[in-house]
Order: C-alpha cells, then structure tokens, then sequence
C-alpha cells in the first residue's frame, strides 16, 4: 500500500503541531548541552591563543610564562598533534588546528594550554611572548578583487546568448549591491569535550552539525582509524550553519590535549573569542548589468558574484555555486550570465549560514528587478509577476533545470490580496506625499530555494531503530538537533509508522558508533533525509512483525493490520507490545537499519547543468516599514508571509522556522554589521556591539501563515517541504521596502542604492548620495 | 563586622564566606552549586542566557527582579534571594510561565530558553492583577536574546501566562518569604576575605568613606555592569571591591530639602530612579527605555553610569544640559561641582583619592523649557549610543533665552556644544537660527570613526538632530519621529 494514500494515523501524530520533544528540559533547565554534562574525574580545561595581527609570519612563539602559569598542565603547537594539522573540511590543506607559523588572520589559534580550571587556562593563554614578520594583509573583498586573489578558481553559469541579447534589449541598466557578512551568534558558543578511552581511543562530545567529520577529523589528527573516534551530539545550542565545519577545529585541539595529557579534556570559547575566531556568512559584492522590454520583462542579465572567503576555502565553494543556483530567486531569464569569484582575505574563513549563499544570490536578483520597476516608474510587484517563471517556454534556469513544481504565482496572489498590499502601497504614496521626514515603503518578495546539497553524493542518511521487549523503541539517525524540532519530526515519522504514541518513541543522542559515514544535519535537508532513513528502518520492522503474526497464525500478510497502538491480526486483537514479545521469543530480529538516497538528482559542474535539486520551496512576503530621513533610523511596521512547507510534517515547529529564519534574515539585514578595524580585527566581536533582533524589532502586526495549498509531487517524507533555510529569505522584503522607502524620497532614474545591512549609516549615507 | 554572606537560594539559607569578591553569581550556579539550568551566553551582561531572579526586601514584602548572573559578584546576594529556573518546577509540574514556553512553542534550541523563563518569572511576579502591554513585554524580555524563535511565540507565551489574578507558590509566599529575607538583613559592614581578596559592603556614607581613605585603590562596585567585564573579559583582578549597593545615603532618591532639587543617591539603579525623572523630565523615559534592559537596569546605576566616565554614557548628556551638580564625598566632607566639569578628558574625572560619587542633583525645570534627548544606535533595545544629544533651550517669546546642548559619543567625554549653544541664545527660534546652529555644531566637534559609526554619520546625524529638535518644538505639520511598531495597524 502506498503510504501517502494510507490513512493518517488516528494517533494524529504526522501533520499535527506536537510540541519539541525537549520542549519541557529547554524551560526546566535539565536539558543538557555539552558544557552541562558531568564532568569527568581528573577533566583538564583547554583553552587557545591566538594571533593579534591579521598575516604574517611567526619568527617567535615563546610559551615559557603560559607553561608556568599557575594550574597548567600542558601546552600544545602544532608541532605536538601527532597525526594531520590539516582541518580543511575539502581537504584543501589550506587550514590547520594551530598555526604551523604563517597567520592569515587576527585570532588564528596558534597554540592551546590545558590546565585545572577554565580560569586559569584563560589567563595563561594571554602570556605567551609572540614575535612576527608583518606580511601585508589583504582585508578588503574589493581589493582581493582587484588582485585577483581568490580560494578557489572562479566558476561560471551560462545559458542563451547573454551579450547579444543585451546589446539588443530595449533598456540597459548596470549597478551593484553590496551585502554584509553575519555571524551566527548562537547562544550556545563552540563547546566540546575529549574523552580517552581504552587502547586510545578517543570520545567526543561536542556541539557539532557534522558528527562524522569531526570524526575523521580527529582521526586525521591524532594519526588513528575512524573507528577510534566516537563522537556523540545530543543537542546544540543552536548552530545555524556556525557548527558544520567550525567545530572541527576545537575539537582537535581538544582531543590533542587529551592525548597528550591521557585525561579527559574540555574546550568552551568565550563569547568573544568564538565570533574572532569562527566564521561566518560571506559578504558579497554584486555587479549586474540587466536587459529588459518598456514591460519590464526581462531578456538578458549578467550579474557577478565577488565573495569575501576569508583566508581559506572551507565550504566556500558550494556556498558560492549556490549563490549562483539562487541568483535567478522565482525569476525566467532568457539568456544570463554567472561569473562567480571567491576572493581571499586576511580574515576569518567564512561558512556555512543558513540559506548558504542562496540569500546573497537572491538579493541581488530582488535588486535588479526593484531597479527595472524604478526605472519603468512601475509597480515592483508588477515586474516581478511579469518575470515569474511559467508560461510557454519560461521554465528553465540558468544551470538548465526544469522548474516543474512552480506555484510562485498562486502564491503570491494569495498574499497580496490577504495583505492588502495594493491598497496600502496606495495608503503609503498618500503618506509619504505629506511626511518630507518621516517615509514609509512596502514591499513583497518571492522565494524559491532548491532543496539538495549541490554536492549530490552527500544526499544520503542512514538511520538505525530498535524496538525492546516492552514495546518501547529507540529511534537513532545521523541527523543533529540544534532546536530546528529534526528529532520530533522524525519521531513522529516513527511513531506513524508502527502506529504507536509519540511518547513511546526515544530520541537518541547523534552518535558516531550508531548510525556511520552522516551527511553534516545542513542545507534544510534533516527531516527529508533523516525522516525517510528512519521511514525504511521502521517499515522493516513493521514487515518483520507483520510476517511475524501473519505466519505465525497461518494467515496471510493482509491480515494483519496496525492500528493505534495495537495490532489487528485476523480476529486477534494484539497491543503492540504484546505482539513486540512475542516476536522476540519467536527470534526475529526487533533492530533495523534504515538508508535513503535521494533519487533523480545529478549535477554536473563543469558544464553547470543538471537537476541538482530534488524539488523547489516557495515562499513569500510583505513588509512595511518606517524610515526617518534625519537620521536614518527605521522600524518595521508589518509584515505577512505566507511559505510553502508541503504537507508540513509538524505546522508548529514549520511555523517557527518560518518565524525565526524571517528574523533571522531580517538581522543580517538591518542591524548585524561586521566591523574591521585597520588591523583586521574585527571589533564587533560579542553581543554588546554585535546587534542581533531583539523583541522589540517584532513588528505587532507579524502575521505568519504555512500555505494550505502546500504539495510535494517529489515523494518526500510524507509530501513535506524542507524549511530550515527558505524563510530566512522572506526578509528580503525589508530590504526591498527600505529602498521603496528612500526611492519615493529621492525621485530620479536610478533606484538609491541601499546595501546591506540597512543601518541607519547606511540609509542615511544612501540619502545623502542622492543625484 | 561580619564576614561571610547569608542569602536565600531558593528556600534555602545559603552561607558562605569562602569566595573571591568577583566570583559570579552564575559561576557559583554552575561550577559549585553544579546547577547547570542557567547558561553562560556571552559573560558580558549583553545576552540574557544567565538571567536569574533576585528577591529583595521592599517596603515589607519581596520584590523579584532579573539580574545578569554572569557579572553579578556573589557576595552582592548578602540578605537576598536567588531564584533559577531550576527552583520553579515543582514534584514536575511546571510553573505557569515554563508550561506556557512548552505550550505555545517558546522554545526550539532552548539555550536562552531558562534566561527567557526567569524574565517571565519576574514579569509574572509584578502587578499580579494586570496583564502586560506589549510594550511591558518587550520592556520586560529586551534583555534577552533569542536566535532561533524570532521571538513571536514567546510573546504568545507571554500573553498566555501574564494573566491578571496570577498567582503562584512565590506569590502566596512573599509575607513569610519576606520576614525570613528581614532576618537576613546584613547587621553591618560586610568584609569578606578569601585568598587574600577584600569584599566590602558598607551601610552608611561615613562607613564608605573610612574605607575609601584606608583603601585609596579600592574599586568601586555598584551594578557592576561595567566592572563586570573587566572580570569576565579583561581577567582583571581587582581588590579590594566596595560595593556601594548597600550604603543607605546613596540609595535615597527624593527631593533635596535644601534646594528644592531632584537629588539621585549615586547607587540608586536606572529601574528605581525612572519613575521620578521621568515625572521631572518625560524626555527621560523613552531614553531609559533604550538603556540597556531590565537585568541591566536592575543593576545599573546612575552614578555608576557618571562615575565610569564614559563618553558614551547615556545619562550625562541630558543632565548636562540640565545643568545638573554633582556631590561628591570624602572622609574630609563634601564637595558640589557642575556635572560638565567632572568629565576632564577621555579617562579622567574630576574625582579625588578617597573619594566618590554621593548624589546627583538635578534643577526643577525652568520656565519655558524646551527639553528632549535623542539617542542613535544600529538597534533600538539594548545597545549602546552611536550618538546621544541632549538639547534644553528655554523660549521666550519665540527667543532662545537660554541654550544648552550636550552630546556623548562625539569627544573624549560628554561635552556641551558650545559654539551651537552660542549660535543659538538670543536668537529667534527659526529656520535661519536653525541653520546657524547647524553650522555651529558641525564645529564643535570632530566626532571618530569607530564600529558604532562613522565619523561622517556622527557628524551629519548630530546636526540633523537639532533640525528634529527644531521641528519637533516649533509644531511641525507632519510627523517627526517614527511611530511605534507595536500598535495595531
């Protein structure tokens, strides 16, 4: 039987809002995170010294008064990890756990002391005598620009003939944007800690997206197979994309000094060194030069994309091909051009962020067609229908995907009538007409995010689910939980499949030694992977217990039907638990493995063509804001969004993705600005001068709704949609509604350009600029 | 003299007098009472993950407020209560604000979750016959950051549990609660020593004074929001530490009976001494509303906010231009100057060896004032001026009689804009005044560039400031400043 036609669960427990399942330890203060754990007998705390100037070359690093200071038990250089110093997550040996002697940026680790208390090793990680050669450092994107400095080789999209067809257009408009970069500010910062085991092995608990790399990393480095290394993730502090690649290198650190020392070893940033040190989103420089009809229909756009990497590659990569994949957002462009450059700065190595390039690459496109709109002196939202894909021939993008599960324009139609927008576009003209200081603008913007690591072989998930004789069952799989509600959702998957309450299902800690070889929990794809690995090891079990009672009484399989936390076998009624017994003195195996791939995808890069996404997720929305014109200063009045999650697995956690990724966005927009003094130091390296949302940038008028339209044709987990990183998208709508704000200020032909974040500098620097 | 502190931890009496004076309060949490409930976000005061409540004695009964437990020293619990989220639950039954989070999904990381919780716990225990504004809320949950929820469920949680005719077991107990924290009311002077470290509480002024000239180098602690970090961040070891928190002269706020004047006790805390300046001078409430948080300004104080020098301090300006006096005081007695002049230079205050901060004196306003201060900053809540102005002109007949304007964050020090003020006095209150004092301002000062803004920004937003003062007062027919984000459209 097919199980999407199979009727719901009576339970109710797949598509209903069950609250996180460690909703309750979050508000008791029980749930645990690393640094909550026992700590073992004889824990030493490690902590890092780092560099202070952005390149050069170390000529002295002398640690005589870290290894006196009181407490200490050992120090570490690089020259002490006895395997690989390499950490590179792409294995570019272009990163290293501790300085082998040249710096790349202001707060590289370069050596790390373990000692008795947290305390003391702080203090002596500050005494350590460092002497360099200044080598001079590159801190600007455009100048790595300029110079040609880049991580990686520049890559390129195309499809049509982009140069023609924009000698031929109509109009012609070149401009650019330039975005700010973000730090994921988890309230949880880098944790992990080292435990030895027998024969030198070696257990990790640590707050990390990528069990398994850290893993291999750990391997690597202390020179030992993968299979001496465990390493367990029960929750984290949030994480964002902040704890993909960047907990590897604590964690080896860490497990040098537990080596080293042969006792159990804690690592835990403080607040400040974890934002110097870590990484963080791209900043991005985008170039555009559109194409377009007296309509506003677009015929060509080359756009380029400069990023701001930092000092080595990490995920760079993949974050910008997906900037690329997103540099179109909901739009058709007939013939385009994607030149994609991937700089190399003296600053920190920047990562993976939720939405992974995608926000860059749509910011740009939303850009363009605010420019159009401008220009032609028309409605934005009328150009963006205008340009939507769908219709005879307009389904293609520019890697040559089919887009086959378009609902943008249903979409969007339903939240422009439910928000008014055509009604208060009108109300705000009517007020800007009277309010030289004060100006209001609105905006809607689309989102369509394509769902798939880009990289198709990491599209796979194991899961591994036990059921005990009492009926209980634990449920593991390769996904971590960072608050996003992975294991809820996938609990319920569960606990559908054997028809038994929710409660009788037992997350488990992430765990190395359970399920082996996991993709990091990233790219929004957690429940589509990890839902359906769990799927197929529960529906092993169901058929072995359906075989089971079907044999075992001579009857046929159909005979035996599970229903809510019982079994009908024939004219037997069973508890699911009496059935469970029984099996298991009838010697079938209660235990399975479960593994998923996802079909139908593939890629090719060099051509950049393929179906590199399994299925696509929509969303959008509307924001109103306020801006003061003296000083810049604005506030957001409303906003409405309505997002695609399919047949959400869990509307309440789906709902809170929606509303925490818009805010989240909406930060990276307005408030977070990265700040570098001439140095290369960052100085905005902690909450106090690093302005995160708070309450009061929650407009009263937030009004949040899942589309009930929502489909997936694609055979997903129960036909839902990823929704991790789409919404953070949907504030690209302030941003737009910034500009419509200041635009309706200035007049003239060019739209002003507003960059990102919006600060009140920034707004007011964008009026002053005015022709 | 006693040596060790006695507090109530939950229900518990708590003594203890073998800590440092700058352990903190969530160290004690964590590492010795191994109560992990309570996070470590940031260290600094500036996340609200290691929010705690705190009981105190108020009027005969216990008022509960938040604190930052990371840059909370612990001997500054002597005589009170702590609450952490673990003290809530009770035999598993979670308190209304903790069920309320599960509920309406308040939670989905869950690290800021317990800081979020106590601030509830708080909120909750205020005004139990009324429910919130938002505005209240907002007031209330400022302090805490969250990174996952966006915040909207935890409003609805919010909304959900802060019911009017709340009650819970803290509540029902506050009278016994009450007399058992009067017991505990420290008798004297504390003076806790541990390895080799001083922490002293003085009661009175003369008391505080006597240390001051036995201890010259001692520093002063009152909030510690700033000290603090000098702990958590700088690993500065500061002894011996006075606390100021409990000296009864410097906790008065009122009127001074000599001048008829608004007089601040230098340890009274930016929550206690708002109500009144708010009522002398409304300009102070909106500013308040952006200084810090509530566990910030449950600590904070207003002479600490002066004492520190800060040029970014955010109460100076406004009580510059209100021409406000300092007391300071010494064991040789007291000395009254302007408050402009104890700001010397960047660093340097007009404050003597053995000396300190008393009170703040504040004038009654004059006839026909004009008075507002403006604050700019990259996020409304809980962020520190880029720029702060103050401006207070009195208007005679359409005149400027008298000019005073101040701004922090465009020197070394809060100073008054001198050349505008000039521009401005006995001039027409006009376009044309208007643009001379523009002109003026701009040079005044030679604002830098540092992460909050730029040079250019600080300049050019200053002057239009005064253009906003000018609108605002002059009846502008549109509107000059942004309306609030949380009314109904």
């Amino acid at each position: 039987m097919n199980r999407s036609d199979r009727q719901a669960n009576p339970s109710g427990v797949v598509h209903h809002p069950v609250p996180h399942d460690s909703a309750h330890k979050h508000v008791a203060g029980t749930a645990h995170y690393v640094d909550d754990l026992p700590e073992p007998d004889r824990l030493l705390h490690a902590y890092v010294g780092v560099s202070e100037f952005a390149h050069g070359r170390i000529t002295e690093l002398d640690l005589h008064a870290v290894q006196s200071a009181p407490g200490v038990v050992a120090v570490i250089t690089a020259a002490d990890i006895p395997g690989s110093n390499e950490i590179s997550p792409i294995h570019a040996d272009d990163e290293r756990a501790l300085c082998d002697g040249l710096v790349e940026f202001a707060g590289q680790p370069l050596f790390a002391v373990a000692a008795h208390s947290r305390d003391q090793a702080r203090r002596a990680a500050r005494l350590a005598r460092i002497r360099h050669e200044p080598l001079p450092a590159t801190l600007e994107l455009q100048e790595a620009l300029e110079q040609e400095q880049y991580v990686l080789p520049p890559h390129h999209m195309r499809r049509g003939e982009p140069e023609t067809a924009l000698q031929r257009a109509t109009h012609r408009l070149q401009g650019e944007v330039h975005t700010g970069g973000q730090d994921h500010l988890y309230l949880e910062g880098q944790v992990c800690m080292a435990i030895p085991q027998e024969d030198g092995d070696m257990l990790l608990n640590i707050s990390s997206q990528h069990p398994t790399e850290i893993q291999q990393t750990i391997a690597r480095a202390l020179g030992v197979d993968d299979n001496a290394i465990t390493v367990e993730v029960r929750r984290m502090g949030g994480a964002f994309g902040g704890k993909e690649t960047q907990a590897a290198q604590w964690a080896v650190i860490a497990a040098v000094l537990a080596r080293h020392t042969g006792r159990p070893v804690k690592l835990r940033l403080d607040r400040d060194d974890d934002m110097r040190s870590t990484g963080k989103r791209h900043d991005f420089l985008i170039r555009y030069d559109v194409g377009f009809d007296d309509d506003g229909r677009i015929e060509a756009l080359a756009v380029t994309h400069a990023a701001r990497c930092g000092m080595s590659a990490d995920l760079s990569g993949a974050i910008c091909d997906r900037a690329m994949f997103h540099a179109d957002n909901a739009y058709f462009l007939p013939h385009v051009q994607i030149d994609s450059y991937r700089c190399k700065t003296h600053t920190v190595s920047n990562t993976a962020f939720r939405g992974f390039g995608g926000p860059q690459g749509m910011l740009g496109m939303e850009r363009v067609i605010d420019e159009i709109a401008h220009y032609l002196g028309k409605d934005p939202l009328e150009v963006r229908r205008l340009n939507f894909y769908g219709g005879e021939g307009r389904d293609l993008t520019p890697y040559h995907m089919q887009v086959e599960d378009n609902i943008i324009q249903a979409l969007v139609e339903e939240l422009a009538a439910s928000s008014g927008y055509p009604e208060r576009r009108r109300e705000i003209d009517a007020f800007n007409r009277d309010s030289p200081v004060i100006r209001r603008g609105i905006a809607l913007t689309p989102v369509k995010f394509g769902i798939s690591f880009t990289t198709t072989h990491l599209n796979q998930a194991g899961a591994l689910v036990h059921i005990y004789r009492d009926g209980s069952i634990h449920l593991n799989h390769g996904g971590t939980e960072m608050g996003q509600g992975l294991m809820t959702k996938v609990a319920q998957v569960v606990a559908d499949e054997l028809m038994v309450d929710l409660r009788r299902v037992k997350v488990t800690a992430t765990h190395t030694g359970k399920v082996p070889n996991t993709s990091a929990t990233a790219a929004s794809s957690g429940s589509d992977m990890n839902g359906m690995a769990a799927l197929a090891a529960a529906r092993t079990l169901r058929e072995r217990l359906t075989a089971f009672a079907a044999e075992s009484r001579g009857l046929a399989p159909e005979a035996v039907e599970f229903r809510h936390h019982e079994v009908r076998i024939g004219e037997e009624t069973l508890r699911f638990e009496q059935l469970v017994e029984q099996a298991w003195a009838g010697r079938v195996s209660l235990s399975a493995t479960g593994f998923y791939r996802t079909p139908r995808i593939h890629y090719d890069r060099d051509r950049a063509r393929g179906r590199p996404f399994l299925y696509f997720a929509y969303g959008a929305a509307v924001s109103e804001v306020e801006v003061d014109t003296l000083t810049g200063e604005h506030r957001l009045r409303r906003v409405d969004i309505l997002h695609d999650a399919g047949r959400s697995l869990n509307p309440a956690i789906d709902l809170g993705q929606i509303e925490g990724g818009f805010v989240q966005g909406l930060g990276w927009l307005t408030t977070e600005e990265l700040w570098w003094d001439d140095a290369g130091r960052l100085r905005t390296h902690a909450p106090s001068t690093y302005k995160i949302p708070t309450i009061g940038d929650l407009p009263e008028a937030f009004h949040v709704n899942i589309w009930a339209r929502g489909d997936n044709d694609q055979g997903t987990i129960h036909r839902s949609k990823a929704v991790g990183e789409p919404p953070l998208m949907l504030a690209l709508s302030v941003h737009s509604a910034l500009t419509q704000a200041l635009a309706g200020t200035l007049g003239g032909q060019r739209l002003p350009g507003l960059d990102a974040p919006a600060t009140p500098e920034r707004i007011l620097r964008c009026l002053q600029s005015a022709p | 003299m006693h040596d060790r502190i006695r507090f109530l931890h939950g229900d518990q009496v708590v003594e203890v007098g073998d800590c440092r004076p700058t352990d903190t309060v969530l160290d004690y949490l964590r590492l010795r009472c191994g109560l992990t409930g309570t996070k470590e976000g940031c260290a600094e005061g500036d996340c609200g993950a290691c929010t705690v409540a705190v009981g105190e004695l108020h009027d005969g009964s216990v008022r509960y407020r938040s604190f930052n437990s990371c840059i909370q020293f612990l001997p500054t619990l002597d005589g009170k209560q702590l609450i952490t989220v673990e003290d809530l639950a009770r035999n598993g039954a979670l308190h209304p604000v903790q069920q309320a989070m599960v509920d309406l999904h308040g939670s989905q990381c869950g690290f800021c979750t317990p800081g979020f919780v106590m601030s509830l716990f708080t909120l909750f225990q205020d005004r139990l016959d009324q429910a919130p504004t938002r505005a209240e809320i907002d007031r209330g949950l400022a302090g805490n950051l969250c990174r996952c929820t966006g915040y909207a469920p935890i409003i609805r949680a919010a909304r959900a549990s802060l019911v009017p005719g709340r009650r819970d077991r803290f509540s029902d107990a506050v009278a016994a609660t009450a007399e058992r924290l009067a017991a505990l009311q420290p008798p004297d002077c504390l003076r806790l020593e541990h390895e080799d470290r001083l922490f002293l509480a003085p009661l009175s002024l003369d008391e505080l004074c006597a240390l001051l000239r036995q201890h010259p180098d001692a520093v002063l602690v009152a909030g510690a929001t700033d000290v603090g970090l000098w702990v958590t961040k700088d690993l500065r070891e500061i002894d011996p530490v006075i606390y100021t928190g409990r000296v009864r002269e410097l906790l008065e706020l009122g009127i001074d009976a000599d001048s008829g004047w608004l007089a601040i006790g230098a340890a009274v805390n930016y929550t206690d001494a708002w109500p009144l300046l708010a009522e002398w001078y409304p300009a102070f409430g909106p500013l308040l509303e952006r200084l810090g948080a509530d566990p910030v300004r449950n600590a904070g104080t207003v002479g600490g906010n002066i004492a520190n020098g800060s040029p970014i301090g955010d109460m100076a300006p406004g009580l510059i231009a209100l021409g406000a006096r300092l007391e300071l005081r010494s064991a040789d007695g007291a000395r009254h100057i302007d408050l402009e002049d104890f700001f010397i230079d960047y660093g340097r205050q007009d404050l003597r060896a053995g000396e300190c901060v008393a009170r703040i004196l504040v004038p009654p306003p004059p006839e026909g004032l004009c008075f507002d201060i403006y604050k700019l900053s990259k996020r409304f809540e809980q962020d520190i001026s880029a720029v702060c102005a103050a401006f207070a002109l009195t208007l005679e007949a359409d005149r400027v009689a008298t000019a005073r304007v101040c701004f922090g964050g465009m020197a070394g020090t809060p100073r008054r804009a001198t050349r505008c003020e000039a521009a401005l006095t006995g001039q027409a209150w006009d376009e044309s005044t208007l643009a001379q004092a523009m002109a003026a301002l701009r040079a005044d000062f030679s604002p830098i560039s540092d992460m909050r803004a730029s040079a250019g920004y600080r300049g050019l937003a200053s002057v239009n400031l005064l253009r906003r003062f000018y609108l605002a007062t002059t009846d502008a027919p549109f509107p000059v400043r942004l309306s609030s984000p949380h009314e109904p459209l």
